[in-house]
């Protein structure tokens, strides 16, 4: 898996910063979804899928999907970009998503590409700015400063949770 | 939880539950000794191992209960029902207790020195004088090894128990039971079951591409799978399947509670107990099971004396019956109490503001009835410590038909009422039709589909629309329509824009050429779903959806199909609620007891529209041919008339009024009216709704449009008197006879009550309107029989038209039965026949018939109507 910012090198460093302190880094799957960078605790992350078939569900709330058959389970398929009220990619070359489980439902998080793994310190963590956009601001469990770029925790409960009501 | 202590309490509870039933056996039949022993066996068990696990509360009231039984048993004290009461006190203290140590781990706090006593003074009446537990327990343990020594091998076992006061004998007990049956957690079962269920999706998928395959050597091993499949399917479905009687056995200590409480006598009746059916489905219904068996008794059976006033047997029945019938079981509970009180759930509607008076008075008594599936109904005056606590039938039914399935009330007041459940078998694996929709596939449950419908453009399965809406003539009835595309709003680049365009609406139903209708059903209310494909069946597991999308009534779960895409399971009964009101058991007047109850009331179906000022107006709907809607454009003038063409002829048009014109409007709709080749189209306003009514003509008119005012849903309708425009377009339409009884319309007093015996749907519906239209007031039978009720039942007719081929009892003998008795002697007697030969007409005539028209022949039998008539005010003139 190929990644165009932050240079392997810093991956490396900041993995090995995370070897080197673990009690105080967390790792993160790092996804990107238009220009930004997310993170979501790799320990959430149940599995990596490419292009699915999915199939839509009529009547369902508009951030989500549809949904797939993954090895024999029903997963959920969520449109992260029509969650954070982004517009639909213009080009869709190629759809990743990243199953997630939560409370006892699998859901697959429709995203544009998925990065790596990194081990992020704990002192490059800040909340949230109070002027984020209010939607962002809920589905954001916190920001981590990276290297060139900031990265944005997705908090997947939440995210999950306001489906509905979005 | 101590291991032994949980097992203690699951074999507790069962033989608790056995011992209930045993019990209320035992009042009736005190001296059968066979049962006495085996209650008695069941509390020795309990008390013995209580003992052993420590107990002690437990075991102090078991111990004493056991004693009494033991003097039952040996036949030193004979049972009265008071004694009886008193071992259920007994036991009740008991399930008391288990269930504390179920909930708590631990015995609860109390004292049971009153109950105690209470069985000490038993012992005493029976000569045994109360001693130390450990004496009485050696007097009786020392008789029973001697008399039971042939009895089941459980019992030997437990004495030695207590003897010994070792855990080996239980051990060994334990395992002579194993030998027939185990005892498996239910959650392995389930387990298994999902395993089963993911294997047959798998096996599913495997078959799928074979299918579509060349190579052929998986061929036979892929069909052994499918086999040892479907058996394993059907294995683990049997683990889990468990009799309806388990569902029952509480039932007779609940009715017998209730005759004490209430002083009623009740017989309970259970058939078919071994029917067995999925035991999560068994769960589902027992409550709601229960609760109509309590209300059977509480509020369906009366007290004796009031059974006794009404001339029937002082003890009242409660029969519960189950059955197998196609993938379906079905549970009636059947009461021959007073019945639901129709009076009484008008009051309780209009005090609920359920519904108005007026809505009310046009609903049938089976309508009515189906008010008591309200939530917060119940008719019950006094609440009583068996029901009436809220929880009402509302409840019952929603629970019932959360797991697809159904319920149907039949109440006949005074009589009694029978309930009928109808639950499907399984709720794991279904059977389900995929349709398709807008590009989307969806899957039907098969259970909830009647029958598939192809429709075509124009011909007998044409989709008909109103204002737009789509119905569909099924057979006798007008299917309402929703399209699942539009249902659940899926959007494709073919569909047609919303836009009223008026290409569109000049071919109505265009867009529904060669789709499907899905014909139905949910409960009574059928209805009819347009999809665009149809595939084949499928077997599906369905799972739930996703907490998130729960909220959407459409869907009850999905499922992978064998070509490993999910998809998406359409729920019926949410279709329906989104759709109509699934309230009205409108078809189900089937009964003909109920019809000919329902006879003053026979409904009338009516196109409400718009024409003109004042109220709105109404035709009999069997008097429109079609509806339609005309362009201005195509409206062309013939001899200063409107003409259009249609269907390769010229059809006049009429407005309702010389206010309704063609011009500035795109087009009109237009109501069109046919009679054999002749056609004319009334211009009317808009096209308001259809509706079933009761047609009461209340007001008389003085205008000739009109037939006279009725009221329908509360608001003043004007009836068209469709004759009149027929006769203006064309003065040969009618000839003046028919017009002459045309103005002495409607529900007036010398209105002839004309009988028509017909057999064939089809004559019926097109000689009632005939005759409807020609004033008669006109009451339809299907079969001789039918008309001989209503003789019996004293109703009385003007005239008599009979068929003469009919099933059964021809027309025929059916005169001749009439000349026989008394009542319908001097009535008027008609034939009605195809065949007309002067050989059939003497036959008839000989039979008792006054005279013989030919089924099509409208003139003559409109002529020889009037003529009747008037010969019988002669005859009646002559003989004052």
């Amino acid at each position: 898996m190929s990644i165009m910012t932050p240079t392997p090198a810093n991956d490396i460093q900041d993995t090995l910063n995370g070897l080197l302190s673990s009690e105080l880094s967390t790792d993160y799957l790092t996804i990107h979804i238009a220009d930004q960078i997310f993170g979501i605790p790799v320990l959430q992350v149940q599995d990596v899928l490419g292009e699915q078939k999915v199939t839509k569900i009529p009547l369902a709330p508009p951030a989500v999907a549809g949904a797939l058959n993954l090895r024999g389970r029903i997963v959920t398929a969520i449109d992260v970009r029509c969650r954070l009220g982004l517009p639909p990619a213009e080009t869709r070359t190629q759809n990743m998503s990243v199953v997630v489980e939560h409370d006892g439902e699998l859901y697959s998080l429709i995203i544009d590409r998925v990065g790596d793994v990194i081990g992020l310190n704990n002192d490059a963590y800040e909340s949230n700015p109070a002027t984020l956009d209010p939607v962002w601001r809920e589905i954001s469990a916190g920001i981590y400063r990276l290297d060139k770029k900031l990265l944005v925790v997705l908090d997947v409960p939440m995210l999950l949770n306001g489906v509905s009501g979005s | 939880m101590d291991d032994l202590i949980a097992e203690f309490l699951t074999e507790t509870n069962e033989s608790l539950e056995e011992l209930d039933v045993d019990l209320v056996r035992l009042e009736q039949d005190p001296n059968d000794k066979e049962l006495l022993s085996k209650i008695f066996r069941v509390i020795h068990t309990v008390k013995g191992t209580c003992g052993f696990i420590g107990l002690s509360r437990l075991e102090s009231v078991a111990h004493k209960a056991e004693d009494v039984l033991g003097l039952f048993r040996d036949g030193a004290l004979e049972v009265t029902p008071e004694y009886v009461s008193l071992i259920f006190e007994s036991l009740d203290r008991i399930k008391y207790i288990v269930g504390e140590i179920e909930a708590t781990g631990e015995e609860p706090k109390g004292d049971d020195s009153e109950l105690i006593n209470k069985l000490a003074s038993v012992l005493e009446d029976g000569g045994v004088k109360t001693t130390t537990n450990e004496e009485l327990a050696a007097a009786f343990a020392i008789p029973d090894l001697n008399e039971d020594n042939d009895d089941d091998i459980i019992q030997e076992p437990v004495k030695k128990t207590e003897a010994a006061g070792s855990a080996e004998p239980q051990k060994a007990r334990e395992s002579a039971i194993a030998n027939q049956s185990l005892r498996v957690n239910v959650e392995v079962l389930e387990n298994l079951m999902t395993l089963v269920s993911e294997l047959v999706l798998t096996r599913n998928q495997l078959l799928q591409i074979m299918r579509s395959s060349n190579d052929d050597s998986f061929t036979a091993p892929l069909q052994r799978l499918n086999h040892v499949v479907s058996d394993l399917q059907e294995g683990v479905m049997k683990t889990r399947m468990q009799p309806v009687g388990n569902a029952w056995s509480k039932l007779p200590r609940i009715i017998r509670d209730i005759c004490n409480e209430l002083n009623k006598k009740i017989d309970l009746d259970m058939k078919g107990q071994d029917t067995e059916l999925d035991r999560q489905v068994l769960e589902l219904i027992k409550d709601p099971l229960t609760h109509m068996v309590r209300n059977s008794a509480d509020h369906g059976i009366e007290s004796p004396a009031e059974r006794a006033a009404a001339g029937k047997p002082e003890t009242g029945h409660i029969r519960l019956n189950s059955y197998h019938e196609g993938g379906h079981i079905i549970i009636e509970i059947a009461d021959d109490g007073r019945g639901l009180s129709t009076q009484k759930i008008k009051d309780k509607v209009l005090n609920n503001k359920l519904a108005t008076e007026e809505e009310i008075e046009n609903l049938s008594d089976q309508q009515l009835q189906q008010f008591i599936f309200k939530p917060g109904f119940s008719t019950a005056e006094t609440i009583t410590s068996v029901s009436g606590r809220g929880v009402g039938m509302d409840v019952v039914r929603t629970n019932i038909e959360k797991i697809g399935g159904s319920i149907d009330l039949k109440s006949v007041e005074g009589q009694g009422t029978t309930i009928q459940i109808k639950i499907p078998l399984t709720l794991a694996i279904v059977s389900a039709l995929i349709v398709e929709s807008g590009n989307e596939r969806f899957a039907i449950p098969q259970l909830a589909v009647k029958e598939l419908v192809m429709t075509s453009i124009d011909g007998e399965n044409r989709i008909e629309t109103i204002k737009g809406t789509p119905v569909f003539r099924l057979r006798d009835t007008l299917l309402p329509l929703v399209s699942l595309q539009e249902l659940l709003k899926i959007i494709t680049p073919h569909s047609p824009s919303a836009s009223a365009d008026n290409e569109k609406s000049k071919e109505p139903t265009n867009n529904y050429n060669g789709k499907y209708i899905v014909v139905t059903q949910v409960g009574s209310y059928m209805f009819g779903v347009i999809v665009d494909k149809v595939f084949d069946t499928e077997e599906i597991v369905v799972k739930p959806v996703a907490n998130m999308l729960r909220n959407i009534d459409m869907f009850s779960g999905n499922t992978i199909l064998g070509d490993g895409t999910v998809i998406m399971i359409l729920d019926p009964a949410g279709i329906a609620k989104s759709t109509g009101d699934i309230d009205m058991a409108e078809r189900n007047d089937n009964d003909a007891a109920q019809r000919a109850e329902n006879r003053a009331q026979e409904k009338t179906s009516l196109l409400l529209f718009k024409a003109g000022a004042g109220a709105p107006k109404a035709v009999p709907l069997e008097l429109v041919s079609r509806l339609e809607e005309i362009r201005s454009a195509d409206v062309e003038y013939a001899n200063d008339k409107m003409v259009v063409q249609y269907r390769g002829n010229l059809m006049p048009l009429l407005a309702y009024d010389s206010f309704i014109t063609f011009e500035n409007v795109a087009m009109r709709p237009v109501l069109v009216f046919s009679d054999g080749n002749k056609s004319m189209g009334l211009v009317v306003d808009s096209i308001i709704d259809i509706t079933e009514h009761h047609l009461d003509i209340k007001i008389t008119s003085a205008n000739d449009k009109m037939l006279g005012s009725a009221i329908i849903h509360g608001k003043t309708t004007d009836i068209v008197n469709v004759s009149y425009f027929l006769q203006h377009i064309d003065s040969g339409w009618y000839n003046s006879r028919a017009k002459k009884t045309l103005n002495s319309n409607g529900h007036i007093d010398d209105t002839k009550r004309v009988l028509l015996v017909e057999d064939s749907p089809f004559f019926r519906n097109m000689l009632t309107p005939l005759l409807k239209v020609a004033g008669y007031d006109v009451t339809t039978t299907g079969s001789a029989a039918e008309a001989l009720e209503l003789c019996d039942q004293e109703h009385q007719f003007d005239i008599i038209l009979s068929d003469i081929e009919m099933p059964e009892m021809s027309g025929i003998e059916f005169a001749e039965e009439l000349r026989r008795q008394d009542k319908w002697q001097n009535i008027p007697l008609v034939a009605l026949s195809s065949h007309t030969s002067q050989h059939d007409v003497n036959k008839g005539i000989q039979a008792g018939f006054h005279s013989y028209i030919a089924k099509f022949d409208r003139d003559s039998l409109l002529d020889t109507l009037s003529e009747t008539f008037s010969e019988a005010r002669k005859d009646y003139g002559e003989a004052l």
